[in-house]
């Protein structure tokens, strides 16, 4: 067994030609060889080999809809493969279904929450794979009650999963994982709705489960992250394998641009000062709000936005700046303040008050709260305008027609019609249709909250491309997004936030890592 | 060469089947087809239209196309309502039946006054309607605000109105069952002199009529569908999810008036247990034999409505084949089992591949 | 009694538990608005409410719907329904009465009947539900149909069963010691209960023990709660739902011969009804229609309040049909408001602690840092 595991891995080294001897010692734990997945009309993975050893830490990076996810569910059962073999420590492994998966080891933390919220945090590290008919309520919760301690869990064992934090969640998912004695972690973009702590935490475990010989398969969208845990890189590009890399030899710009398929054109150039220079300070601002309060736990706050102006929040998760614009917006129950547009006191009390004083806002979560999922990526797109036009106006299909194909076309959104449901099309193309709609309600004032999150490099860069030119042609425009350097890039103007509280402005020379790092802390450090 | 021609037509005749059958409207289409084809073969008669003298000397229509035109009104009326208050709720209205009683009760009470046989009409039978029509959609409205504001998954929500019902609708006329002697009340249900057409089916039409132009010149199906499928996302773009529900709970409630009004102008008086008693059923299976997902989301009226005329083809064939009335719901749950398995996507996908199958091992042979 | 060591019980877990989970509290609620419920009538209306035989008359007349209601509860944690239960019942009436009257069956031939077929609809339905991807509410639907339909074909009229040995187990009384009277002569008149009560009583115990322990039990509130996760957390969905559809079925049985026991006789008019007032009993017992919440013991006190609510009614003197009806929706919609209201709250203050304590922890452990 050990013997063919290293045959294949002494194969694998004269084939592909890998330098540095390290690379053998560890042996080789699973292995994908020609991996096929065929959908109705799209070939999602054509011929791709993956090879995991122990006791590494392996990325597997690709822009959305390379087929990163797709690998994953053939390699866990979810999705029946085509064609290929899957062998684990050199034995063919036959995997038709997440348990499976399980019983041969290989345990999966996903994107999203794949945990029950009605039962307890306990119980959901132990549901699916206890022996026995029955259930050990007392042992369950002592061991779920270690384990939690040992990884610094905040949650108790008895306590319901639904009341937990998201981010909570996601560790409890992982600490079952982990305690499941699995050959194989898959970690699939966990860090996506992780703080910086808990991210570095996360990173520590990861460490000591390397240093216990697991292979960890890593899949994620920062680019930082990879190059601060892993050892490997696999990349894939349009369902297909473009190469397996160790991580010293490949620098970020090359990743990028096999990634993308093309040379990446630096970021830090597109935003030009001038335009920052152009903004008015002392004209009637777009937006002002005046000591505005939620019920969503964030301190009374000013905001205030020019013309033309591009200004960001910025704070770890959980500070308030989702809560903030959604106050703005009037999405969460607003109790208090003042909110001026254009001068004129307004009454901002329900999303659609914000869009007819010409407020937009694209949602932190696009799946729950962007997308309608069957609707057609048409209707997706008018949506806000046609509630803007109102109940007995409706936009003639031609119309609709029309201006669906103008966004699809200026925004290329990736789309088989204009009738494909909206749920089929990947991530990054979604969040377009999302765009698309906002724009085509012609908005003074958008906020755009998390717009580059879970979506392909290329896709980000598109966004904050068009965030600055939306605001050169006069928009104001507040960006949102956990990465810095993309705010840094973006915004001529940061709103800091820590608690609920506004606890910082920066501008102009103190837009800077170190800066907002520091405000973002809090003054004593 | 010819081969390949014929082949390219056949690819282009498999695409246009791939078309229709892919087209919401072909699951009712079908199951009426089939119903069709079956009647023409046991009994062609069955489809024989025949114009007759009534008592009155008036001439009507009879024959079985015509009782299933007559009876299915009330049913593709409520499917209507039912249909937009699945779109929107992701859930059923269990408790139509009751609530025809509910207006039933209400329009008699209006029109009869006190008196159980009451020598003339009490009211104007418009204005009984118009109450009926006003109650029932309050009663529309206690249902949607339990569903949208109180956040009652739907089907639990109306059984309140489900259980109660029929107890408020003999409540309302203490218990008795008034007999309306003037034959105008009549009309409505039956046949008005001189037109020998069923008056319901008229009535059908109309309702259909305006709720094509509800749907053309509103954003009722757009906000509809949009809340079904994620409220969350309707909310933020503005739309008021629960005002939606709310409003499909009471257009409903306006479908049920009009379908009570209908049932007890045929008969000119009521019977509160069995009035419209299982309609429910056949409503919520018109609107899945619609293809329509009883979850929400997107839907097709077309579909429905045509789903309530098929519910009713089948009760009245089973009705010719001396099925005794009560042992018809046998058969109905047979039929409708096959047609949704038939229509299940699992099983779509599985005979989808088995053609495929078939296809490619032709394709293997002519290239042979 | 039993019910008394059973609530205190409950409390103890509450206790234990400082993080209440949303079936405790919603079984929490239900059994201290029975107890209110039934310590008012015994207070305000004395009559027919004080003596213990009251208490377990109402055991006796609702028997078979406890066993329909643990059936439903079940389904309705696997977030399924099965409206089908009410005329699986009516048609186990018919045909047991028709097999034991026309065919001269035995009773024990007439028992395996009532469980074929509760089997075979659940067996049908199951595998429509599990493995067709059918939404319940349809094939069920379609069950109902089938079994109404079923009940006429096999015979129409209503008739009381004459089978000797049937009427002798009908007819059979289990004294509980203690809990007798004395009437007005004099003569102590002992309390009693029927079979189907220790049936009935036997099937919430062994269900409540599956629901809790065992890994099936778990099965369903996982599914209930999210299928799609219960299915990448291991769990075999389509089985799991299956067997609460089985299991369903196979009570629908059991329930559908102690209602025959109780009643005696087979009509195309019995157990009219059953299975909203089998989802009533469940919701009021706290299940929630979405799944993955509820619990059998609720459902045990949502069928005792449902008919204390009805006896109280008609005890009032509010005897004329409609009353009681109306007070049975009444009662379910105050249940579904409370119930809806108490959650929503619950979640609002939960997500706001969550977050104060999510602030200290980052708080802490910046600190720490620092």
């Amino acid at each position: 067994m050990c013997g063919a595991a290293t045959h294949r891995a002494a194969h694998l080294f004269f084939k592909k030609g890998w330098k540095g001897a390290n690379t053998m010692e560890n042996s080789v734990v699973l292995e994908m060889r020609g991996i096929c997945k065929y959908f109705p009309g799209v070939r999602a993975l054509e011929n791709v080999d993956f090879t995991l050893r122990s006791g590494e830490i392996h990325a597997l990076m690709g822009e959305n809809g390379a087929g990163k996810s797709t690998l994953i569910k053939v390699l866990t059962g979810v999705y029946p493969k085509d064609e290929g073999s899957i062998s684990l420590e050199g034995q063919e492994a036959h995997i038709r279904s997440p348990q499976d998966a399980q019983n041969v080891g290989i345990s999966t933390v996903y994107q999203e929450i794949t945990l029950c919220p009605n039962l307890t945090v306990a119980e959901n590290m132990y549901i699916g794979r206890t022996h026995g008919p029955l259930t050990n309520w007392r042992k369950i919760n002592r061991d779920a009650g270690k384990i939690l301690s040992e990884l610094g869990i905040p949650a108790r064992a008895t306590q319901q999963l639904g009341s937990c934090s998201i981010a909570v969640q996601q560790m409890v998912a992982i600490a079952r994982a982990v305690d499941m004695d699995c050959k194989v972690l898959i970690l699939d973009e966990p860090t996506s709705s992780l703080d910086e702590q808990e991210v570095s935490k996360l990173f520590k475990l990861m460490r000591s489960l390397r240093e216990k010989g697991v292979g960890i398969i890593f899949v994620t969208h920062f680019l930082e992250q990879v190059y601060e845990v892993c050892d490997r890189i696999t990349v894939l590009r349009d369902g297909k394998l473009v190469g397996e890399y160790v991580i010293e030899d490949l620098p970020r710009v090359k990743l990028v641009s096999k990634m993308l398929g093309k040379d990446f054109d630096d970021m830090a150039e597109i935003k030009s000062e001038e335009d920052v220079e152009k903004i008015e300070y002392n004209s009637t601002p777009v937006y002002e709000a005046k000591s505005l309060s939620g019920t969503t736990g964030i301190q009374p706050f000013n905001f205030v936005i020019h013309k033309g102006e591009v200004n960001g929040f910025t704070g770890l998760l959980g500070s308030g700046r989702s809560e903030c614009v959604r106050a703005i917006f009037g999405a969460d129950k607003v109790n208090g303040g003042k909110v001026f547009v254009n001068g004129r006191k307004v009454r901002i009390r329900k999303p659609l008050h914000a869009m007819k004083n010409g407020i937009s806002y694209l949602p932190e979560d696009r799946k729950r709260d962007g997308i309608v999922g069957d609707l057609s990526v048409r209707d997706n797109i008018i949506l806000a305008l046609q509630v803007m036009k109102g109940f007995f106006h409706p936009i003639s299909r031609a119309q609709a027609e029309k201006y669906a194909d103008e966004y699809i076309k200026l925004l290329s959104i990736k789309t088989a019609s204009s009738d494909t449901p909206i749920k089929s099309l990947s991530g990054g193309n979604q969040q377009k249709v999302i765009l698309a709609r906002w724009l085509l309600a012609n908005p003074v004032y958008l906020i755009l909250d998390e717009p580059t999150r879970g979506i392909d490099i290329g896709t980000k860069v598109e966004i904050q491309k068009l965030v600055l030119k939306l605001a050169s042609e006069g928009k104001s425009v507040t960006f949102i997004s956990s990465e810095l350097d993309e705010m840094i890039r973006t915004c001529s103007r940061l709103v800091v936030m820590r608690d609920g509280k506004v606890v910082g402005e920066l501008r102009g020379a103190d837009l800077n890592q170190n800066t907002i790092m520091a405000t973002i802390a809090g003054g004593e450090s | 060469m010819s081969s390949s021609e014929n082949k390219l037509q056949n690819n282009t005749l498999l695409a246009t089947i791939k078309k229709i059958v892919s087209k919401q409207v072909f699951i009712p289409i079908a199951a009426l087809l089939i119903l069709v084809i079956f009647n023409l073969a046991a009994d062609p008669s069955f489809f024989k239209i025949s114009v007759d003298k009534s008592s009155s000397g008036d001439p009507i229509m009879s024959g079985f196309l015509v009782t299933i035109l007559d009876n299915a009104s009330e049913l593709a009326i409520l499917a209507i309502g039912m249909t937009l208050v699945t779109s929107a709720s992701g859930g059923q209205d269990i408790s139509v039946g009751s609530a025809i009683a509910i207006a039933g009760s209400v329009m008699l009470r209006v029109v009869c006054g006190t008196s159980a046989r009451p020598e003339s009409l009490h009211a104007p039978i418009i204005v009984a309607f118009l109450v009926c029509v006003l109650v029932s959609m309050a009663f529309g409205a206690f249902n949607g605000v339990l569903v949208s504001y109180c956040k009652i998954q739907p089907m639990v929500a109306t059984l309140i109105l489900f259980t109660a019902g029929r107890s408020i609708a003999s409540w309302i006329n203490n218990n008795q069952l008034p007999v309306v002697s003037d034959p105008k009340f009549g009309y409505y249900g039956n046949f008005i002199p001189g037109i020998p057409v069923p008056t319901p089916i008229f009535i059908a039409a109309i309702c259909m009529i305006v709720i094509a132009l509800i749907l053309k010149f509103t954003n009722l199906r757009l906000y509809s569908q949009a809340v079904g499928i994620n409220p969350h996302s309707s909310r933020l773009n503005g739309i008021n999810p629960q005002l939606v529900k709310l409003l499909t709970f009471v257009i409903l409630g306006a479908c049920v008036a009009v379908a009570g009004f209908i049932k007890v102008s045929r008969l000119s008086t009521i019977n509160y247990a069995v009035i419209a008693k299982d309609i429910e059923m056949d409503v919520i299976l018109a609107v899945a034999l619609g293809g329509n997902s009883l979850s929400g989301g997107k839907f097709s009226m077309t579909s429905s409505i045509l789903g309530a005329y098929v519910i009713q083809f089948l009760t009245t064939t089973l009705i010719k084949f001396k099925v005794s009335a009560n042992a018809i719901a046998a058969y109905k749950a047979v039929v409708v089992i096959i047609l949704v398995v038939m229509s299940a996507p699992i099983v779509r996908e599985k005979l989808g591949s088995l053609k495929k199958k078939v296809l490619s091992r032709k394709t293997v042979k002519e290239v042979a | 009694m039993l019910s008394m060591s059973i609530n205190t019980s409950a409390e103890k877990q509450l206790k234990k538990r400082a993080g209440i989970t949303d079936t405790n509290l919603l079984l929490f609620i239900t059994i201290t608005v029975f107890f209110i419920m039934y310590a008012c009538a015994v207070i305000f209306l004395k009559k027919g409410f004080t003596k213990p035989q009251s208490f377990l008359n109402i055991l006796n007349e609702n028997a078979a719907l406890i066993i329909l209601s643990c059936g439903m509860s079940l389904v309705m944690i696997t977030g399924g329904i099965d409206i089908s239960v009410g005329q699986v019942t009516t048609l186990i009436c018919m045909s047991c009465a028709v097999l034991l009257d026309r065919h001269n069956g035995n009773v024990l031939e007439a028992l395996l009947l009532a469980l074929g077929i509760g089997l075979f609809f659940g067996l049908v339905q199951g595998f429509l539900v599990a493995y067709m991807d059918i939404q319940p509410f349809i094939v069920t639907l379609a069950g109902l149909f089938f079994a109404k339909g079923m009940t006429t074909i096999v015979n129409e009229t209503q008739f009381n069963v004459e089978n000797a040995a049937f009427k002798k187990l009908k007819s059979t009384r289990i004294k509980v010691p203690y809990l007798g009277s004395v009437n007005k002569l004099g003569k102590y008149i002992p309390a009693y209960i029927e079979i189907g009560v220790l049936v009935a009583i036997s099937v919430v115990i062994i269900l409540f023990i599956v629901l809790r322990w065992t890994r099936l039990g778990r099965n369903f509130y996982a599914v209930g709660g999210n299928n799609q996760s219960a299915n990448m957390l291991g769990i075999n969905v389509r089985r799991t739902k299956f067997m609460a559809h089985l299991l369903c079925g196979l009570l629908a049985g059991i329930g559908g011969f102690v209602y025959f026991m109780h009643v005696g006789s087979g009509s195309t008019s019995h157990a009219q009804g059953a299975e909203m007032n089998a989802i009533a009993s469940s919701i009021i017992g706290g299940t929630m229609l979405t799944g993955g919440v509820g619990n059998i013991i609720g459902t045990f006190f949502g069928v005792l309040s449902l008919s204390t609510i009805k006896n109280i009614v008609s005890s009032l003197g509010l005897d004329q049909a409609w009353w009681t009806n109306i007070t049975v929706a009444a009662m379910l919609c105050v249940f579904l408001l409370v119930q809806s209201v108490l959650l929503a709250r619950k979640h609002s203050k939960k997500v706001k602690k969550v977050k104060k304590v999510k602030n200290q922890v980052s708080e802490d452990s910046s600190e720490a840092s620092g």
